[in-house]
């Protein structure tokens, strides 16, 4: 059986950062594994730009943004790549059994496992979208893979759930085809997406946002998609009778969140947290297992692939540390999230592995002025004031190790300021 | 000219088209829809009820008895996905034990195996039982099957013996002429000797295009939530609440693929045609099952679906040759599906003058599923060919040449739900958001279709309105 030092899983943007950390820090034996034909993963359908702009300072597109990590792999030959290879399966022992057409079913070996599996896109009938179930339903995804990739266009006159980043680009996307984007209806009474998007995607091309509205009913009897009524629901989030409104339309498009994937690691047994769909880690960006790190996506959905490319790096980094001399595991302090804030990452650290601590979180609503509070057991360690947050933008806070004052669990509070 | 026309490709259809393959008879099943099990066949409960339900003396009692037997010879000859995993109808109070009492009797009128589980030995073997339940009733022989799969491979067989399947056909009117019928569909003309009518939800309505009034079907419609497969034994048997007046209520329930299903709810609809959801009925099918499990696991929900059951107003099967030469087999409501393979026979029988041909091979060709082979049986089939190697689908695990063998059967599949209904690409946690572009890229190609004409179900269901490569400067 074939050993690997490192396998990556997933050859998007998380994975290609980390197989080049990996590399950079010392791993000659590396080998990712890409279920397309293609690396780069989503990127390569976001023909829009907007990419890069935090670490390269530069408005790069999709694919653009992709081909500079896929040109540093070209620089560092020796790491292998296998496309058209799917990952059925991967064992506590860190054998990892894939499938392709070139080489059928094989199983290999790994010392260390990165997952970078990415995210998919919430489904209709993952939130019980009533009413008939037509074709012309599709995720904002599947109809930006269509456009893009294949260039079909799935439909004229298009109404979109959900103000996800997918959604609000494909209402901007369908326009400049010809297509006429009726409406943006969001559940909650703030955008889900990032504000730029908001604005140069719905308000540049005078597409109306209805906020606290939903879909009430998709009809559609002979199969394809004829009509929706959205309702505006109160903060209870029950219909308020007499808000319906109707549109006649050939294409509704979901943009209603994205859930990391992870089916590789939910059978092994890995602790899996609730809120963020992706697996429990601590400061390496290991997971319960050994051996077995997790990052992008697949680990906490990001809003900006600079962020998931960072995550990369790190991942590999410390990939390298745990195959060449071993991470420190003797003690964890656990990481909580209190009042405001919707989860936190990592979920404990060891302080040996570090120098400071990073901690990645999202707030649960949004704050016009706020103050972010660290405590440790009861003790406030640390206070920063922040304008503007909302859940659609992840947030960091970094602690050094030195304001640690014992072993008690380490909570983030937001709170009005 | 046809011996035999049989209306309607649902598992009834499906499965006497099977039965009388066998007689040197010229047969034809019509189906209004694309593609076969595309009605109530396609949307229910995927349960082969064990049969102590149904009232004593009634068909309903007989044939889903009779059915439940069948199912281990039928299934192994068609190579369909079934388990006999047993049923737990649960009493959560002590008027509900005294019920389960009164089905325990029933039970033994029927001639169905139950056993009275305690509340420790129910806890034992299903830990996630609701708290609430005091004791189960255990029906060892009640199982779960691919509905799907049962009817397609029916047909599939069916067609192997000579049967032949018109899709896309709508009988709109039929005449009685001589001792023949004209049967009209809304562009052909078909000449037959005998109708069997199984035509579900509409089977009053085409019952009257030749009889007298005899019984009404009012569409009765149930909504559904299905879980993604986030574990192998959460629940191991499908569970029950006693059942009421209105059906036997919200059930909790594996499928065969380890998806967990919950539902469905009861409610009369007017159209015949209206499988939409309701927020009203998936909540109350969300407040019942909380009487099965205390945790429903409903972050794990990836798809919720109706189906409409064919309820008729005598309230039980309508098994019966109405008129000379037409044959009603109508009403087949739950337990319909159990009762599929001795509705069949029944009607089998009921056919006079027939003479078995020389050859009739009971068993189709067998599924190709990766899932269910070793590495080297899956290796020795990429050596074949390669796109047994390539997945397509990354939920269920689904490689491109078992797509593609689904397609070129009889019966084949020739539209993106047709595929999902074979092989579940689209039945896993991405809903087709990941795979659908590669199943049309794959149907397009093996139908020799362009993408454009590729359609998700019914014939107004297509997926794209504008081909960008196509476009004039």
């Amino acid at each position: 059986m074939k050993e690997y030092e490192l396998v990556v899983i997933g050859g998007g943007s998380a994975g290609l950062a980390a197989a080049l950390s990996a590399y950079d820090n010392g791993l000659r034996s590396i080998l990712i594994i890409e279920k397309e034909d293609y690396l780069g993963g989503i990127l390569l359908q976001c023909i829009h730009n907007g990419f890069g702009l935090q670490t390269f300072k530069k408005e790069l597109t999709g694919p653009q943004y992709a081909s500079l990590f896929i040109d540093k792999l070209k620089e560092r030959p020796e790491i292998e790549v296998k496309t058209s290879t799917f990952v059925m399966s991967i064992s506590l022992n860190k054998e990892i059994c894939y499938s392709s057409s070139v080489e059928g079913y094989n199983v290999i070996k790994a010392k260390a496992i990165v997952t970078s599996t990415g995210c998919g896109e919430r489904s209709a009938g993952a939130i019980s979208l009533p009413g008939d179930r037509p074709s012309g339903v599709l995720t904002a995804g599947l109809a930006q893979k269509y456009l893009n990739i294949d260039g079909y266009l799935v439909g004229k006159k298009v109404f979109i759930l959900g103000s996800g980043d997918i959604g609000l680009i494909m209402a901007r996307r369908m326009t400049l085809e010809g297509a006429k984007v009726l409406g943006v209806a969001e559940l909650m009474p703030y955008s889900n997406g990032l504000n730029r998007n908001i604005v140069q995607c719905l308000n540049d091309y005078d597409i109306p946002l209805y906020l606290s509205h939903t879909v009430k009913q998709v009809v559609g009897k002979k199969g394809h998609v004829e009509k929706i009524i959205i309702a505006q629901v109160d903060s209870s989030m029950k219909y308020i009778e007499g808000s319906e409104k109707e549109f006649e339309c050939d294409t509704l498009l979901l943009s209603v969140g994205l859930l990391p994937n992870n089916p590789l690691l939910v059978p092994l047994g890995v602790k899996m947290n609730p809120k963020t769909r992706g697996p429990l880690v601590d400061e390496s960006l290991q997971t319960s297992i050994d051996g077995i790190f997790a990052c992008g996506n697949s680990l906490h959905v990001h809003d900006l692939v600079d962020f998931v490319s960072l995550e990369g790096y790190k991942a590999g980094r410390n990939a390298a540390k745990y195959v060449l001399s071993g991470l420190d595991a003797s003690s964890y302090i656990n990481i909580e999230n209190k009042t405001c804030v919707n989860y936190v990452l990592p979920n404990k650290v060891n302080v040996n592995n570090i120098e400071d601590i990073t901690i990645s979180f999202r707030v649960s609503r949004p704050f016009k002025t706020s103050q972010i509070n660290v405590y440790q057991g009861e003790t406030l360690i640390k206070k920063i004031r922040k304008p503007y947050m909302l859940p659609a933008e992840m947030e960091t806070i970094t602690i050094s190790k030195d304001l640690l004052i014992n072993k008690e669990n380490i909570s983030l509070e937001v709170v009005d300021a | 000219m046809y011996d035999i026309l049989i209306v309607g490709g649902g598992v009834i259809g499906c499965s006497i088209a099977r039965n009388l393959s066998k007689y040197e008879k010229k047969i034809i099943v019509l189906e209004k829809e694309a593609d076969v099990c595309e009605g109530t066949s396609c949307a229910n409960s995927a349960i082969v009820h064990s049969g102590y339900d149904p009232l004593p003396g009634t068909l309903k009692a007989k044939l889903n008895v009779e059915g439940n037997k069948m199912f281990d010879k039928l299934c192994d000859e068609l190579d369909v996905e079934f388990m006999r995993i047993g049923s737990i109808t649960l009493a959560n109070n002590e008027e509900e034990v005294e019920e389960l009492n009164k089905l325990m009797e029933r039970a033994k009128e029927n001639g169905v195996e139950v056993k009275l589980l305690s509340q420790e030995e129910l806890r034992e073997i299903e830990p996630n039982v609701t708290s609430q339940a005091l004791k189960g009733l255990l029906a060892p022989t009640a199982g779960i099957i691919n509905p799907f799969e049962l009817t397609i491979a029916s047909m599939e067989n069916a067609m192997d013996n000579g049967v032949e399947l018109a899709l896309n056909q709508e009988v709109k009117s039929i005449e009685r002429k001589d001792n023949k019928f004209i049967v009209h569909t809304q562009n052909k003309v078909y000449e037959t000797k005998m109708i069997i009518n199984a035509s579900g939800v509409y089977a009053d309505i085409v019952n009257e295009m030749v009889n007298e009034h005899s019984f009404d079907i009012i569409p009765r419609r149930g909504e559904y939530s299905i879980l993604d497969h986030f574990s192998m034994d959460y629940v191991k048997h499908t569970l029950f609440n006693v059942p009421s007046a209105k059906g036997k209520g919200v059930l909790f329930s594996p499928t065969t693929h380890f998806n967990y299903l919950i539902g469905p709810s009861a409610d009369f609809v007017d159209e015949r045609d209206d499988v939409s959801t309701s927020i009203k009925g998936l909540s109350e099918i969300k407040n019942q099952v909380l009487r099965l499990v205390d945790d429903p696991q409903y972050p794990q929900q990836i798809r919720t679906f109706s189906g409409l059951r064919a309820y008729s107003d005598n309230n039980d099967f309508i098994i019966e040759e109405t008129s000379p030469s037409f044959i009603n087999v109508a009403g087949i409501q739950s337990p319909g599906l159990a009762s599929s393979p001795a509705i069949a026979k029944m009607v089998e029988d009921m056919i006079k003058d027939k003479k078995l041909k020389e050859s009739w091979n009971p068993r189709r060709r067998k599924a190709v599923k990766l899932s269910r082979m070793s590495l080297e049986e899956k290796n020795e089939l990429v050596k074949k060919d390669k796109s047994f190697g390539h997945i397509v689908c990354r939920c269920e695990k689904v490689s491109e040449g078992e797509i593609v063998d689904v397609i070129r059967r009889n019966c084949g599949a020739t539209t993106v739900k047709g595929v999902k209904k074979r092989i579940r690409p689209g039945m896993g946690k991405c809903q087709g958001g990941f795979c659908q572009e590669e199943v049309v890229r794959i149907l397009a190609r093996e139908l020799n279709k362009d993408p454009m004409d590729i359609l998700y179900s019914t014939s107004e269901s297509h997926l794209f309105v504008k081909d960008l490569n196509k476009e004039e400067n």
